[in-house]
């Protein structure tokens, strides 16, 4: 497996502006003779497609959702980060690089990072131009807030609904183009599997979700958009139509996976309620602007709560631990994610939990209100108050919220180049499911950042440099009557012809709620050798389990929810097994990854850059063979590599 | 508690649907909507027959999937808030709950409580964006914008595009969503140079997808679970006689 990253040469200030340079460029009167497939329609894949069919490239975009409006970039709530030093704070491009190789515990890699902070800027501009409306200050300049892992006020942000307003400006874009004529939307269609031609992506075997039809597609190359794969814990805040298929059929043919072990567990959700839950809802961190977060000391106060007997309002300010305060007080509240969970679970691992479950902390505005008056915390947060009030039936207003840490985001993603380029030809990756930016920790109000600096202002360049390179000789030359599309077909159509003859007795969510644990208890907050070998066999006896007894009920020629949640847990059962594998190979704690047998003495992760400086990258091998290991070593010329300290 | 669900039940577009009753015990108050249905359709499955189909996927309030009608209201009882958002505290124990799909002509059911949407889609499609080709925009703090009409075009921006304005209107209008979309980019200036043509697009497409007019019965705003205004409408209404008063005597696209 190549894993040439393609990092230009030069400074790092200079690198992406040599590459643009050096990149070739198709005349506008041959774009139209290309075709581009984009799989997925939120941040990176919708301004992607739309920023390829300004160009003059045919797009065709596909999204599982019955409108590319929905794809789940909506969800994001808090804001998106950028190097623009409004506030005159100290910030810069540089910073906002630092920042982020840091907050990603020194596993990414330089380069990217570094051009995502540079065109970060560029984005807001874009944005605000299409007429996304972000809050403003009376001057009627652009306002910002503060975010986790940074010390300067970098964040931009319309109300909590930061993400909803960008991806309507990208859909808003999207939708115009469509208009046009110049990209073909296929709504409620699922990617199946990927098609290549010569070791290269031409195209890709959909299904229509309406229909049932399984169809192929043919383009000169392929960008998946696709997002992440947190679901495989069952509960997570992300949507319920998330799932890691499309990236994992494109590992099966030969894109290697990145990190697949480095999720994020996200600190400020609230917490679970019970065994029929669905989806985990989370609050934007930006509530740790204003809030503080903290326990009782006591357990016995502790197991008073949880049995309703006081509520937190009772408890004495001397009583209260302000465990992050305490711990970080540089940072405080805004310690980053990774380290905001892992604190709260020793809290609630010592007993001193609130919340029935035993699991949750609180995330109190009382000394807020009193300093800047209900009406300024509303006007901040007013949203994400009522959501709670909503879902818990608590009023934050007048009792502190409770929360708990939960599966948010993953870090781990497919292997891309500098371009974007998975190790398949042809195959571009952006947004979530690559693995490119965040290392083993994503800063908050920066998946925003990297799924349209991805979609605005890196695709839209390598992916016309691929086409450069491939020569307009060879523009529209594969078509679906290849019989490579035929063989994939053939695959894909068996694959579901099974699922709906197995006739057992349990259902693909029932297969998936099992999964989910098996994860959460062994691949989730904290790590252990054991507990991952142990997981592995689980998952494998899941596997067989899962295709000797699953049961689909209804037909495959029409919407059935049940066929398609069984082929995204199919897919998750194995992938499960490689996170595992992967955790269990990364013998060190760094970021999100933390395993128990690499701690300092007081509990902090302890990284081992002597032999962990390397993205991990896996090769599928074979459904009864182990996925061989490769390794990107990371290079930091511009970084030095510290423990990560923010005390 | 324990509840009756009375759920309307259709194979596909062409078939013809009906009203399918079901018990369900053991629901937990802080459930959400959505979840009983999932527990509805895991004990479907055990027995062998098809869960109830539904459209949802963030279950957060914000991606606009959820579209049924529960007991007559679009999104059900809760003022402001979607399917996916209501809580089963809001029933109670022994009660009988309707559940319809969105019920308006442009908007015909797929199967179950699934509706097609795309005429929503094809609005935006004719003229809902600023034009602005990628790379070509001025530092974002070049044009300064009066809080408060960024505030007004944010309160526009709310929409979340479920079509709980169309289900819950009488003529079936998409006025509401139309009205809050040209709010938004009409009133920034951004979107001032597309104005016109862009309202007076959205408004023929509208039209042309069979939405019927507004005879302000303000129903939709009662049940936007993002609480767009009424007067998102008035805009719409203002914004489209300008530009048909300029386009008779210049056309203005």
């Amino acid at each position: 497996m190549n894993l040439d990253s393609k990092t230009p040469e030069g400074p790092l200030a200079q690198k992406w502006s040599s590459h643009k340079f050096n990149m070739k460029l198709v005349n506008p009167s041959n774009r139209r003779k290309y075709s581009v497939i984009v799989v997925g329609s939120g941040l990176a894949g919708g301004a992607a497609a739309a920023s390829l069919a300004e160009q003059g490239y045919n797009v065709s975009c596909f999204c599982y959702q019955d409108s590319p409006r929905r794809a789940h970039s909506i969800a994001a709530q808090g804001g998106i980060n950028a190097a623009k030093n409004y506030q005159n704070d100290g910030d810069s491009v540089h910073r906002l690089f630092y920042d982020t190789v840091k907050g990603g515990d020194y596993r990414a890699r330089e380069a990217n990072v570094y051009r995502l902070a540079e065109v970060s800027s560029g984005i807001i501009d874009q944005c605000v131009a299409s007429g996304v409306p972000f809050a403003r200050e009376y001057g009627g300049l652009l306002d910002n807030r503060s975010f986790g892992g940074a010390q300067v006020s970098r964040t931009f942000y319309a109300r909590g609904q930061t993400g909803q307003q960008l991806l309507l400006g990208a859909y808003s874009a999207l939708s115009k183009q469509i208009g046009l004529g110049k990209v073909k939307m296929y709504n409620r269609h699922e990617m199946l599997d990927l098609v290549k031609v010569d070791g290269h992506a031409k195209g890709i075997i959909v299904r229509n979700m309406v229909t049932g039809e399984v169809a192929r597609h043919a383009a000169d190359c392929v960008v998946l958009a696709t997002g992440g794969y947190g679901n495989v814990f069952f509960l997570s805040t992300n949507a319920q139509g998330c799932n890691v298929t499309a990236a994992y059929r494109a590992h099966k043919r030969g894109a290697g996976f990145a990190n697949p072990c480095y999720t994020q567990i996200h600190p400020t959700c609230i917490p679970v309620h019970g065994d029929k839950q669905s989806k985990l809802t989370l609050m934007s961190e930006s509530l740790r602007n204003d809030g503080r977060i903290w326990a009782p000391k006591d357990p016995a106060v502790a197991a008073k709560i949880r049995k309703g007997e006081i509520n937190g309002n009772q408890v004495a300010e001397e009583e209260r631990d302000y465990f992050l305060e305490r711990k970080y007080p540089s940072f405080g509240n805004l310690a980053p994610r990774d380290i905001s969970s892992r604190a709260a679970k020793e809290v609630c691992d010592a007993g001193r939990g609130v919340a029935t479950t035993g699991l949750g902390v609180y995330l109190d505005f009382r000394d807020a209100i009193a300093r800047d008056g209900q009406n300024t915390i509303k006007e901040r947060y007013g949203n994400l108050f009522d959501m709670y009030k909503c879902i818990t039936g608590d009023n934050p207003y007048e009792t502190p919220m409770m929360i708990f840490p939960a599966v948010h985001y993953t870090m781990g993603g497919l292997w891309v180049d500098y371009n974007l380029e998975s190790t398949i030809p042809g195959m571009f990756v952006g947004g979530e499911a690559n693995f490119s930016d965040h290392g083993a920790n994503r800063l908050g109000a920066s998946a925003l950042m990297q799924g349209l600096s991805d979609g605005y202002f890196v695709l839209p360049y390598t992916v016309g440099n691929y086409l450069g390179e491939q020569g307009v000789a060879a523009a529209g030359q594969v078509t679906t009557e290849h019989p490579a599309f035929a063989e994939v077909e053939a695959d894909v159509q068996a694959r579901i012809d099974k699922f709906m003859s197995i006739k057992g007795t349990e259902s693909p969510r029932s297969f998936h709620k099992r999964l989910g644990h098996i994860i959460w208890e062994n691949c989730g907050m904290a790590r252990s050798k054991e507990g991952l070998e142990g997981a592995i066999k689980e998952l494998q006896a899941l596997r067989k389990e899962f295709w000797s007894n699953l049961r689909v009920v209804g037909d495959a020629d029409g919407i059935n929810p049940e066929l398609e949640r069984a082929g995204r847990v199919a897919d998750f059962i194995e992938f499960g097994e490689l996170m595992c594998r992967d955790a269990l190979m990364r013998e060190e704690s760094c970021g999100g990854h933390f395993r128990i047998e690499h701690q300092t003495a007081d509990g902090e992760a302890l990284r081992d850059d002597e032999n962990f400086t390397f993205a991990g990258v896996w090769e599928y091998k074979g459904d009864e063979v182990e996925p061989q290991l490769h390794k990107e070593t990371l290079v930091y010329e511009n970084v030095k590599l510290a423990t990560r300290s923010y005390k | 508690m324990n509840l009756t669900l009375k759920v309307w039940r259709q194979k596909s577009a062409n078939s013809k649907g009906n009203f399918e009753t079901y018990k369900i015990d053991g629901v937990s108050e802080d459930s959400s909507f959505l979840e009983m249905l999932d527990i509805l359709s895991e004990d479907l499955v055990s027995e062998g027959k098809e869960p109830v189909a539904f459209d949802h996927d963030c279950r957060e309030g914000i991606c606009g999937s959820c579209s049924m009608t529960i007991n007559g209201l679009p999104h059900g009882p809760e003022k402001a808030t979607t399917a996916c958002q209501l809580h089963m505290r809001h029933f109670h124990d022994g009660q009988t709950i309707t559940i319809e799909p969105w019920r308006a002509k442009p908007f015909p059911v797929m199967k179950d409580l699934i509706v097609d949407r795309t005429p929503l889609d094809r609005i935006i499609q004719s003229g809902g964006f600023i034009s602005a080709r990628t790379g070509s925009a001025v530092d974002a703090n070049a044009m300064p914008i009066a809080k408060g009409i960024a505030d007004y075009a944010m309160d526009a921006a709310a929409c979340i595009g479920c079509g709980a304005c169309v289900a819950a209107c009488p003529n079936a209008s998409a006025m509401l969503f139309t009205g809050a979309k040209v709010a938004h980019m009409n009133s920034l200036p951004q979107g001032k140079p597309e104005k016109d043509r862009r309202v007076l697009a959205m408004v023929t497409t509208m039209d042309g997808e069979g939405f019927g007019g507004c005879t302000n019965v303000g129903e939709c705003e009662a049940a936007c679970p993002k609480s767009i205004s009424l007067d998102m409408i008035a805009h719409l209404n203002r914004d489209y006689a300008t530009a048909q008063v300029k386009n008779f005597f210049k056309p203005v696209a």
